[in-house]
């Protein structure tokens, strides 16, 4: 038969409107545009991301990101070990301005609201968001006081109060069922994979604008980590999350959204189905079919 | 370093490359058959068509391994969607072939009929089609894709005129009307076997491009 001998199977078609190598421009220090599907920029944003830079000492960690975090969904952000995403998750709350090196340029807004604004305070900011990290991290106290810390810390004592949002927190989170009998149980005593539910429902009990996590499956086996991400789509619509993961799968699985990151870049964001079925540069189609990173 | 999913994406690339091989011979030779009334050829092809069958399944079989193995994305994920359905219209290529070939058997003893000159036409134009789409899904050429999209066209004219040619046949000579019958179910297997190769054609486009052209004639 006449047909050519078989080509190199990595070489199945790359998909249309990549530059020559991205990544290579990225990696001796240029600037490429981010490839910011039109999508996203339609959905209403909860988080503004505007030209942001973030410096530690000399060396810049985030290049120019531009990107709206949209209301109600979920959005993953990707990259290989050191692309910024984690830095740029710390930002969005304010936790780098605990590193005293560090340096910012550019804006933030939480629905309207100038995140680096210095009239802006920074406790009351994170009141605003939640924040799950990659290990839980419970207070050594009860469940119940773990779920309503963040109203007791402003003041509120009405039991019926705390009931209320104990219970609805912890069934937000899909730990109702497990917790409901040992509220007074300290939550030490909880698996890796209800503390980090723990963690959850303490998060949404404040009624946060946006939810982050920081990689919250990474200490996790299989079984809790499939909870915990079948958790992240059930608080789609109610909440907005920006979830940072090394797992793609887990990007795949539980986002609407997926923005890809590489050395302080961003790449490409789009819709995840776009993302991990046809994306449209070709450097992000090699970090998501694992041929680069 | 080679990673194992593209290793497996590799087999899995050769071994569509062998259905198609083996498919092409079949459809070259069912329509060799038929030209020269080669009834010996037609049994070699009906023969053969058991070889295909049992290759099909064991591309599916691959494709289902690597989907539940390594969950592939992107140009992996779209390749292997690709090779399911496109082994899928290789094996039904196959089997009109093999289709094709039993006419050329059932042929024999009809007595000289002469076929219209535009069979060989299309068929030639068929086994283009074929031989192409082969070559679009080895190299994942979106362009030869479209091209084979377009030559569809020609070959169903081609069949309008072949119906015509045996309509007349047949009212010239009733007699005749079994084996013309044949010669009309022939050249609707042709026919059908250029819009398998199409949609081959549409799968590629698909693999490289990420869109679904098809119900689009004009994409």
């Amino acid at each position: 038969m006449s047909i050519p001998p078989s080509a190199d199977p990595s070489a199945q078609g790359p998909p249309v409107g990549g530059s020559p190598d991205r990544l290579a421009v990225v990696a001796a220090g240029g600037q490429v545009p981010a490839e910011v599907h039109e999508r996203v920029r339609q959905t209403p944003a909860v988080l503004e991301i505007d030209r942001f830079n973030l410096w530690y000492g000399v060396k810049q960690a985030l290049h120019e990101i531009t990107m709206p975090i949209p209301y109600g969904k979920v959005t993953a952000l990707v990259g290989p070990s050191g692309c910024g995403k984690s830095t740029l998750l710390r930002s969005v709350n304010r936790l780098n301005d605990l590193v005293p090196s560090v340096r910012i340029s550019g804006e933030m807004r939480l629905n309207g609201d100038p995140i680096y604004d210095k009239r802006m305070d920074v406790i009351e900011l994170r009141k605003r968001m939640g924040m799950v990290f990659q290990r839980p991290n419970p207070f050594p106290m009860s469940i119940y006081e773990n779920v309503v810390y963040a109203l007791r810390i402003d003041g509120e004592s009405r039991r019926a109060v705390l009931d209320e949002v104990c219970e609805k927190s912890l069934r937000g989170a899909a730990l109702w069922d497990e917790a409901k009998d040992r509220l007074g149980e300290s939550a030490l005593g909880l698996s890796g994979g209800q503390q980090q539910r723990l963690c959850i429902a303490r998060a949404i009990a404040a009624e946060p604008e946006v939810l982050l996590l920081d990689e919250p499956c990474s200490a996790l086996d299989p079984i809790a980590t499939g909870k915990i991400e079948d958790l992240v789509q059930e608080l789609r619509g109610r909440y907005s999350v920006l979830m940072v993961t090394h797992n793609m799968q887990q990007a795949s699985r539980s986002s609407d959204y997926t923005a890809f990151m590489y050395l302080g870049r961003l790449i490409e964001y789009g819709p995840t189905t776009d993302i991990f079925t046809k994306p449209v540069l070709r450097e992000t189609e090699a970090y998501v079919t694992g041929r680069f990173g | 370093m080679t990673r194992h999913i593209e290793r497996q994406i590799g087999n899995l690339k050769e071994k569509i490359q062998r259905v198609g091989t083996i498919v092409e011979e079949a459809i070259s030779k069912s329509i060799s058959a038929v030209i020269n009334r080669d009834v010996q050829l037609a049994q070699r092809v009906l023969a053969n068509d058991e070889a295909i069958d049992r290759m099909e399944v064991e591309v599916e079989e691959e494709c289902l391994k690597i989907l539940a193995l390594y969950q592939p994305v992107a140009a992996d994920l779209r390749f292997v969607v690709a090779v399911l359905k496109i082994n899928n219209d290789l094996e039904r290529m196959g089997d009109l072939a093999k289709n094709i070939a039993k006419r050329v058997a059932q042929l024999e003893g009809a007595g000289p009929i002469e076929l219209p000159p535009e069979i060989r036409t299309m068929a030639m134009q068929a086994e283009e089609m074929v031989r192409e789409c082969l070559a679009a899904v080895i190299d994942g050429d979106p362009v030869l894709a479209r091209r084979i999209r377009e030559q569809d066209d020609v070959v169903d004219a081609a069949r309008q005129k072949v119906r015509k040619r045996i309509l007349a046949g047949i009212q010239e000579h009733p007699e005749n009307v079994e084996a013309l019958l044949r010669v009309n179910s022939i050249t609707k297997h042709i026919e059908r076997i250029a819009d398998m190769a199409t949609n081959v054609a549409e799968d590629v486009i698909y693999m490289v491009e990420g869109d679904i052209v098809r119900h689009r004639p004009d994409d």
